[in-house]
């Protein structure tokens, strides 16, 4: 087959399947978050319950005889169930429901508002999401530039004493990031009182621009510590291992025999063939981190993504976990979709569209 | 087997873990042998009426062997202990007196004090009492006088009438030193009761604490629960979910992974699509809005826990494992002498890849155990049973980091740590063994 037609067919048919399977995941997350539809019968017996109240105390409704009163109120909870579409079957609202997620029509939320008091899930995302970027992204990169970084200087020297303090720390990865952090403001904070408890800037907010970013930074320090103190040995550790393997491959080999300088054999024989995999885990890493936010920007009291989600599950928000999870899974799906195109790219071995299926 | 435990425990991190291991395997079945799972729960959800003899935030009492000067521990008088003096004062009143004495060497404030009563009588009116408190230089401050009912409970700190004539806490007040304030006069103590009852049947008991700063193993909550309870039996609940969601999820993984494999076609095709899905699905997510939706008992969440765990990432890694397997001679030999697909898969295909699973199943124990601790702290924790989540939840809520009641999370905390760590040793040393391509390196 030719070139051009294989690789657009690959890419059409990946396209249409991470779509569907979006489509299934965001469309489980929205039965889950409306209970299978008993939410909306939380919210029919809550309608019910506030027009009582409200024909109850008015004056006015008092004279008319209670059959007429009786029909009245039924009447007005028809017309605010019609409203919020509750006559409907639910299977047939989530159906509308799963739509409106997939053309990122978030609507509004019920409970949650934004910093400004919209109550456009998108503002509320929007207003949360630059917060959780920086910190969650810029530790990211951090976390990940030292431990390749050392991971590839480290399988250059293995068996050394810097090499088995890692390995030895590795284990330590076993707890997640939140719970350092509590280590982290015992000390830092509570003990010391060198840095900020939680938050992300002082209050009030400093006037000065320079100011501001100084406080903010001062507050992310310790989010960041405990994030990079839960995962960097391990990460070193893994990383280290996966180099130690590619760098016993006959062509290092062969490359160190010809007598190539330690830094070429490293970018050339060792990095670029592992490139699809650092890229990989890479990208997924900065997927990832958004979920594990949730704990650790309560713990920081960071006023992200994370946590809004949370407040939201707590207060049956709906529509805004389900605006956060379709977020989530498009972001996922195109991932994805982007390494494939970025493997064919940086690795001239793989052969996209072929049969690689055995 | 004792050829692979020799080698297992060559690895000194490893003998470190196993050992670990094995201690906390001890600890869960003392505790689940010693407190019965529906006491457990009862002792937790208690509230203040069962450990009311308890300090509020006492400290655990093995800080002591780290200061200089001792911190009190409660000190609790009984009037069945002490000497007493009756007499007839007049048509069917008694008099009755006694002192609940106690020596007090420390230099710190006790936290509290109270009085607790048992009265037994016949009619309407229940002995009345008057109580007087004696210090070590022979002062007597009268602190008050109560009609008492069968079961009562005067609590001297919560007097405000005491407060305002002493003029500052009564438990500082009663102990402080008349010269030097703010300090603690030490020696011996008395509380002086004198009762009156009013028919012959009548007795009356008294019970004198004086709440102390230190209490037991692991120190006191703010309602007053021991701690020890709390981080013993957290440990069979911790090592139950981290073991029951690791076997769960692993072992369906690789059982779906080799039907997988074997059948290929649409077998294959559903499976990997499903997992698919399953990768998009956030999981902290979703198990929260389960906990907040649902239900918070531990046990829906496990469940919870392994579903989402089934169709996991794992299984793409197993899936390239066992398409090699499949390929394999014997599998072929197998196949020519008529073995069933499904006896393929479960007698020649997974038995090759469990050496695999082992490490790769340790490691990931502690990650549930953590999992379940997430969840305690962000309030989600199951509300009936103790565990170490939770005790971590509680204190955080309280503020225990901002007002210094350290142990309070440090003491599950470190649990967690040593549990976590010990499961991770072994399976890394494990790794090492099962996977020889790593101990070269």
């Amino acid at each position: 087959m030719a070139t051009l037609p294989r690789v657009v067919t690959y890419t059409l048919t990946r396209g249409v399947a991470l779509f569907l399977t979006t489509a299934v995941g965001v469309y489980l997350t929205i039965l889950v978050a409306n209970m299978g539809g008993y939410v909306d019968q939380i919210k029919r017996s809550e309608i019910r319950e506030q027009v009582g109240i409200a024909v109850g105390l008015n004056p006015e409704y008092q004279q008319l005889p209670p059959d007429v009163r009786q029909r009245m109120i039924e009447e007005m909870i028809r017309v605010e169930e019609q409203r919020l579409g509750l006559d409907r079957p639910f299977l047939l609202r989530s159906v509308y429901f799963l739509r409106d997620a997939l053309l990122l029509r978030l609507g509004f939320a019920e409970r949650t508002t934004s910093d400004t008091g919209s109550r456009l899930v998108r503002n509320i995302i929007l207003d949360r999401l630059p917060p959780t970027l920086l910190l969650f992204a810029t530790t990211q990169i951090l976390l990940f530039l030292m431990a390749v970084g050392f991971a590839l200087s480290l399988s250059r020297r293995y068996g050394s004493a810097a090499d088995r303090a890692v390995v030895g720390l590795a284990p330590t990865s076993a707890a997640p990031a939140w719970f350092y952090g509590i280590f982290l403001i015992l000390i830092f904070a509570a003990w010391l009182r060198v840095l900020p408890f939680g938050g992300m800037v002082d209050a009030p907010p400093p006037e000065n621009r320079i100011a501001y970013a100084l406080s903010v930074l001062r507050h992310m320090l310790l989010p960041a510590m405990a994030m990079v103190l839960s995962s960097v040995f391990l990460a070193i550790y893994s990383w280290r291992t996966f180099f130690l393997i590619f760098s016993s491959e006959d062509y290092v080999e062969v490359a160190k025999a010809k007598g190539l300088p330690g830094r070429l054999v490293e970018r050339r024989y060792i990095l670029r063939p592992t490139l699809p995999t650092i890229i990989t885990n890479f990208a997924l890493g900065l997927i990832g981190a958004w979920t594990g936010a949730i704990v650790l920007e309560t713990v920081f009291n960071w006023p992200g993504l994370g946590r809004a989600l949370y407040q939201a599950i707590g207060t049956f928000d709906t529509p805004v976990i389900v605006g956060a999870t379709i977020l989530y899974a498009y972001l996922l799906a195109i991932t994805v979709f982007v390494l494939d195109i970025v493997y064919a790219i940086v690795d001239p071995r793989v052969k996209v569209g072929l049969a690689a299926e055995r | 087997m004792s050829e692979g435990l020799r080698q297992l425990l060559g690895y000194r991190a490893a003998a470190a873990g196993v050992v670990i291991v094995a201690l906390l395997l001890a600890t869960s079945v003392y505790a689940v042998v010693t407190i019965p799972y529906s006491e457990a729960i009862r002792l937790w959800r208690g509230g203040e009426d069962l450990w009311r003899e308890n300090p509020r935030n006492a400290r655990p009492e093995w800080v002591n062997a780290f200061r200089r000067d001792n911190l009190p521990p409660t000190i609790t008088v009984d009037s069945r202990a002490v000497p007493y003096a009756e007499r007839t004062v007049g048509v069917q009143v008694r008099e009755v007196t006694f002192d609940l004495p106690f020596d007090y060497a420390y230099s710190h404030f006790p936290t509290e004090l109270a009085v607790l009563f048992e009265a037994d009588y016949a009619g309407q009116a229940g002995p009345q009492v008057e109580l007087v408190w004696k210090t070590p230089d022979g002062a007597e401050i009268r602190l008050t006088e109560i009609g008492l009912r069968r079961r009562d409970v005067y609590r001297i700190s919560a007097d405000p009438r005491v407060q305002q004539e002493l003029g500052d806490r009564p438990e500082v007040a009663l102990f402080a030193d008349p010269d030097r304030p703010g300090e603690v006069l030490q020696g011996r103590y008395a509380l002086g009761v004198r009762a009156y009852l009013f028919d012959p049947a009548s007795t009356v008991n008294a019970r004198l604490v004086v709440y102390g700063r230190v209490h037991g193993l692991a120190g006191t909550d703010h309602l007053r629960r021991d701690l020890s309870l709390a981080l013993l039996w957290g440990t069979p609940i911790a090592m139950a979910f981290g073991l029951l969601a690791a076997v769960g999820s692993t072992v369906s993984t690789m059982v779906i992974a080799a039907v997988g494999a074997y059948y290929a076609r649409w077998v294959d095709g559903l499976i990997q699509r499903i997992t698919e899905v399953n990768l998009i699905l956030p999981g902290l997510p979703i198990l929260i809005m389960i906990a907040t939706l649902y239900s918070r008992s531990i046990w829906v969440i496990l469940g919870v826990v392994i579903l989402l765990g089934v169709f996991s990432a794992g299984i793409k890694t197993y899936r390239a494992l066992f398409l090699q397997i499949r390929e394999s001679p014997y599998i072929e030999a197998a196949r020519a002498y008529g073995a069933g697909g499904l006896r393929i898969v479960f007698s020649y295909m997974i038995p090759r890849a469990v050496p695999t699973l082992i490490p790769s199943f340790v490691t990931l124990i502690p990650s549930f155990v953590f999992l379940e601790a997430t969840l305690a702290v962000l309030g989600l924790g199951d509300p009936l049973l103790p565990t170490w989540g939770k005790v971590i939840e509680d204190a955080y809520r309280a503020g225990a980091l901002y007002v210094g009641h350290y142990y309070w999370i440090l003491q599950p905390a470190a649990l967690l740590m040593v549990t976590g760590l010990g499961f991770t040793m072994l399976g890394f040393a494990l790794d090492r063994i099962f996977n020889p391509r790593l101990r070269e390196l």
